[in-house]
């Protein structure tokens, strides 16, 4: 069974975050990159997300197509990173992510197979 | 006017067809599950032999073997329904009765009824009609919502079951602790409706029932935990004097008014005695510090014999295993009696900021003034307790209380 992990950020995150000192900030990415190898096995690619403040939403709508700038949801919460994982089961992949060492909310979506 | 002939030596009365059907259910679901590795469509299957044994056993009389009476209805369902698909009919040609349950199966049964994945309604539900053989429509009755509002959260969960593979398993060591308290947060909840229920309400006060019969069935499973028989005694404590809590025209008795000769005594000492076998395994836990507090108030013969120094006590404990408002509220009644009515309000003011919307504050906060000899703000109080409850029974006690004060 596939699933998709959505990490999520959250502004309080990216505070404590950037009030880290360097080395300290370092020490937190270099343990999410060991929970990446880690979990090799199981991890079918991922990737990190630009910031939101990159991201571009087009609606199709009755006709006329709007672009904007930003998410599609506006809010304290958003994406910053997926990753693809195959296991048997969510109990399996839940395992996984209560080990996830970095943001604070991680989202697990089944894909249709 | 003639009464139905009733089958000689059955008794098909309704509380006896749903102490069969629960017994028997649950175990069908277990093995059909294990058998398929479908959920939704073992469950499925179940409910509907379920229901025929509703529409068919009053009139016929409960048979011998109600288990391979409900069995060979779900399997001739399943065969039909799913002869279009080879795997299906294998899997259902395998199962020749008798098929035992195996002893982790119900139990598999019940962790993924409660699977955190799932909402609190849902994983109620979908305990009630897949573990207790309840039919959507007295869920829905006991609980007082629309019987679609049942099914679709009884669908929504079963879709997510399937879909996202929650599977049908025991969990590791590591993660039981969790997932058990998931499991007894239900039972709990099923507890409470059933307590809190009225005199109108007969449906909702089965599902204590079905609360006490999953707790020994878990306990029973799972001898060695002692939050499980924690919660079992506790469930036992409250249904031993349940008979007391209301007056003759379903008015709500409180504690201190109750007859005590009413109580019943020998299901409270079975209760106090796996209490105290659960407290030798010196694992601790709200559950059985609840039960404990419980047993406390039902060991007393009269209301002046309370050990209100040992229930503040506990309650102190059970703070620090489990910090909550409504917890420090209860202490805040023990208080009254250990310490005084001055120290207690003076703690439940405290609490004003955190519980301004639940009426048991305001309704104790009632009893306090008034125990201070403040009438007055005792009624508004009791007024606004009466504005946050919809239970009946609370509400005609409320009503009393405020009509009965003094000018």
């Amino acid at each position: 069974m596939r699933y998709v992990l959505l990490f999520v950020e959250t502004e309080d995150y990216a505070a404590q975050l950037d009030a880290l000192p360097a080395d300290e900030r370092e020490r937190a990415y270099a343990l999410a990159g060991k929970w990446f190898v880690d979990h090799a096995d199981r991890l079918r690619g991922a990737n990190k997300l630009q910031p939101a403040e990159t991201a571009t939403t087009v609606r199709l709508g009755d006709g006329d197509t709007v672009v904007t700038d930003g998410p599609f949801v506006e809010g304290k919460e958003v994406v910053s990173g997926y990753a693809e994982v195959e296991a048997e089961n969510l109990d399996e992949v839940l395992g996984m992510v209560r080990s996830w060492p970095g943001c604070p909310v991680v989202e697990i979506r089944p894909l249709e197979t | 006017m003639t009464a139905a002939p009733s089958p000689p030596g059955v008794d098909g009365s309704h509380a006896q067809l749903a102490r069969v059907v629960r017994e028997h259910a649950g175990r069908l679901a277990a093995v059909l599950v294990r058998l398929t590795g479908d959920f939704a469509t073992a469950e499925d299957l179940v409910q509907d032999a379920v229901v025929a044994a509703l529409q068919r056993w009053p009139r016929d009389g409960i048979p011998e073997r109600p288990d391979a009476w409900l069995f060979s209805v779900a399997r001739n369902r399943g065969l039909d329904g799913l002869r279009r698909s080879a795997n299906y009919e294998a899997k259902l040609a395998q199962l020749e009765p008798p098929v035992p349950a195996g002893p982790d199966d119900r139990l598999s049964l019940m962790f993924t009824c409660c699977h955190p994945a799932l909402s609190r309604p849902a994983q109620v539900a979908l305990t009630l009609r897949v573990v207790c053989g309840l039919t959507t429509a007295q869920i829905a009755r006991a609980f007082l919502v629309p019987e679609a509002t049942v099914a679709q959260r009884i669908t929504r969960a079963k879709r997510k079951i399937s879909g996202a593979v929650i599977p049908f398993r025991v969990p590791d060591v590591d993660e039981l602790g969790e997932r058990l308290d998931e499991v007894l947060t239900v039972i709990y909840l099923l507890m409470n409706e059933g307590y809190l229920a009225t005199a109108e309400q007969a449906e909702a006060r089965d599902v204590v029932e079905d609360a006490e019969w999953l707790a020994a069935l878990l306990h029973r499973l799972m001898p060695t935990e002692p939050e499980v028989a924690g919660l079992l005694a506790l469930i036992r404590l409250h249904r031993g004097r349940s008979e007391a809590r209301f007056g003759p025209d379903g008015d709500l008795i409180l504690l201190p008014e109750q007859d005590r000769s009413r109580w019943d005594r020998r299901a409270i000492a079975s209760a106090t005695d796996l209490l105290a076998s659960a407290a030798r395994r010196r694992r601790p836990g709200p559950f059985q510090l609840q039960a404990a507090i419980v047993a406390c108030h039902a060991e007393a013969d009269r209301w002046a014999d309370t050990d209100w120094e040992q229930i503040v006590l506990l309650y102190d404990m059970l703070l620090h295993l489990a910090p909550s408002p409504v917890t420090r509220l209860q202490r805040t009644i023990a208080l009254r009696y250990a310490a005084g009515p001055a120290a207690a309000l003076a703690e439940l003011e405290g609490l004003a900021g955190a519980l301004d919307r639940y009426h048991l504050l305001h309704a104790t906060r009632a009893e306090l003034l008034r125990a201070l000899g403040r009438p007055d703000q005792a009624r508004t109080a009791d007024r606004r307790a009466l504005e946050l409850t919809s239970n009946p029974a609370e509400r005609a006690l409320l009503r009393r209380r405020i009509e009965w004060d003094p000018p």
